[in-house]
């Protein structure tokens, strides 16, 4: 089995080709965001230096979020494209699980953490279990605050990884009673290889998509939308408040 | 002898909140133009939002494009390039159609094309129009672009021009976001002038000294908004119907005024109109007038053409596909492409 793998969710482009014993090609960029430009160029010369021939591949697996929104319909798109062109299937790896997958075996808590600006993050706490990644809690969006308090409830050691870490490390130390470290600079970012590993399980479970249904999972709605709902409840409490008086 | 072959370019536009792509057979025979149009989604916020955008255009993209392929009777083999709007236009929007076709262009081994929105535009008057070719004006008039264009050659473009502020469509959209009728505003506009008298206001025509051949739309739209607050501080009700019409006619007297002029000096006897605002029925009854009057040709795409697609982008891409425009796969999306740009 052979799983291209394309992973652009943050400032890390990335794109590699997994088997099931081993990473023939994996290119990993974690320079400035202009993965527009980038991505595809290091698809065709990962191509070029393993001879591919892309027909060979039995799936593309993509980092579907969270995480930069422009950054992951880039990756969403060119995965859509290749799908669409190669007719092959898509799999969805949640960007965070991704991220857990690079601490394979690792008898810690993993806790993945993107910076989602104001002052939340985007994580997930994962633990690895007769070889396989357990999520204890599923992805999502959160202040760092309740990230500590979630996390000194587990009362396990915990390892830290993602582009969240340098933003957050201070509020991590000062607030956690667990045992805590960071992961080192070989495996603490988005790794097309990681997806590419994990997306070979998803596919032998069966957890593939079409290129056509896939999009991602951004886990918050747009600033407009947010702001609307804001908008409609403010308007609603009003209105009960005057029906109250 | 050798047979001449037929060039289907599979185009794709993604610039604003029209999710689109087209199937276009040597520039000219549409096989197949699919649009999944966001406009309903955007009508809860008075007008594009970005994010949303984008969003939508994810979600639909795959589902346009074997659309098209489908209704065309075609597979990606027998596609002979791959057009894509490239620029201007909403940078989150763009990226999607440009990552999409740069995929499928290099997963499937074909050229791929960058195209400026506007030269699409100006192009889907070669659609249904087979005798018309350059030299002629084009007026390209949406809600993003006001340009008025000497279309020299296939690929050459003088911009003669531009808007100093808001484009035709922009100041269609605030001027009925004002009076209470929505979004989109050309459409509404153009429904509700029907019933107004043209001439019941007189509102401003911006003429710039120094540059006969630009535009200015802020002053009219702010005229218009100093009408409807002079009305209501006075208590004074407003005619809904006559602000439209009038303000319609302002719009239009211009936008005929300058293309009139334009064709005048660079000695045209072809005139055509793009964009958006030229599905607008005063417009184009005016702008026939005048060319009848001036003896000019006068060229519109139909409706339908008229607003964003693919099929314009497949007809601009065949032309520039001839003439050896090919982009690579570091192809980005530009927001504030320049037309005629590379």
């Amino acid at each position: 089995m052979r799983i291209l793998a394309v992973e652009s969710s943050g400032l890390v482009a990335s794109v590699a080709v997994v088997e099931e014993e081993a990473t023939l090609a994996e290119y990993t960029v974690n320079y400035k965001k202009t993965h527009s430009q980038t991505l595809l160029p290091m698809l065709d010369e990962v191509v070029k230096m393993i001879e591919l021939d892309l027909d060979t591949i039995d799936a593309i697996a993509v980092s579907g979020g969270p995480g930069s929104f422009t950054g992951l319909r880039i990756g969403s798109a060119t995965a859509k494209g290749l799908g669409l062109a190669l007719d092959k299937p898509l799999i969805h790896i949640p960007t965070l699980d991704g991220l857990a997958y690079n601490m394979y075996g690792c008898r810690d808590i993993i806790c993945p953490i993107m910076d989602a600006r104001r002052k939340q993050v985007y994580t997930g706490l994962y633990a690895f279990e007769a070889e396989s990644l357990r999520t204890l809690e599923k992805q999502m969006a959160i202040p760092v605050a309740e990230l500590v308090e979630r996390l000194n409830g587990w009362r396990r050691p915990v390892v830290f990884l993602g582009d969240g870490v340098p933003v957050y490390r201070e509020c991590l130390d000062a607030g956690l009673t667990v045992a805590h470290t960071y992961a080192p600079a070989h495996m603490n970012r988005q790794r097309g290889a990681s997806v590419g590993a994990l997306g070979i399980r998803y596919f032998k479970q069966g957890k593939t998509e079409t290129a056509m249904e896939h999009q991602p999972d951004y886990l918050r709605v747009s600033q407009a939308e947010r702001e609307r709902a804001e908008r409609e409840r403010a308007a609603r409490e009003d209105a009960e408040q005057e029906a109250q008086a | 002898m050798k047979e001449i072959t037929n060039i289907n370019i599979l185009a794709i536009e993604s610039s604003c909140d029209e999710t689109a792509a087209a199937v276009v057979c040597n520039g000219r025979e549409v096989l197949s133009n699919v649009i999944s149009s966001q406009i309903a989604l955007h009508t809860l916020y008075g007008g594009v939002v970005p994010e949303i955008a984008s969003r939508k255009h994810i979600e639909k993209i795959n589902q346009v494009i074997e659309e098209a392929l489908a209704e065309a009777n075609m597979t990606l083999d027998e596609i002979d390039a791959i057009g894509v709007t490239y620029g201007p236009g909403l940078v989150g929007a763009l990226l999607v159609g440009v990552a999409e076709a740069k995929a499928i262009a290099y997963a499937k081994n074909k050229p791929l094309v960058g195209i400026h929105h506007i030269e699409g535009h100006i192009s889907a008057n070669y659609i249904e129009n087979p005798d018309l070719e350059p030299p002629f004006i084009c007026l390209v008039a949406s809600g993003g672009h006001t340009h008025l264009v000497c279309v020299k050659d296939y690929g050459k473009y003088e911009i003669i021009g531009r808007t100093r502020d808001d484009a035709a469509g922009e100041a269609f959209d605030k001027v009925a976001r004002a009076i209470g009728l929505g979004y989109p505003g050309g459409p509404k506009i153009d429904q509700v002038s029907k019933e107004g008298n043209p001439d019941a206001i007189k509102f401003p025509h911006a003429r710039m000294e120094d540059a006969p051949y630009d535009f200015s739309f802020s002053g009219l739209k702010s005229a218009v908004l100093n009408y409807i607050n002079g009305c209501t501080m006075k208590g004074e009700s407003y005619h809904q119907a006559d602000i439209a019409a009038s303000f319609q006619k302002a719009v239009v007297d211009v936008l005929v005024e300058h293309s009139m002029r334009a064709v005048e000096m660079y000695g045209m006897n072809r005139f055509a109109i793009a964009g958006g605002v030229a599905s607008n029925s005063a417009l184009r009854a005016a702008m026939i007038k005048a060319c009848e009057e001036k003896n000019v040709k006068f060229y519109s795409p139909s409706p339908i053409l008229c607003t964003d697609n693919a099929a314009m982008i497949g007809a601009a891409a065949y032309y520039e596909y001839l003439a050896g425009t090919r982009h690579g796969l570091d192809l980005n999306a530009v927001p504030n492409l320049k037309l005629g740009e590379r």
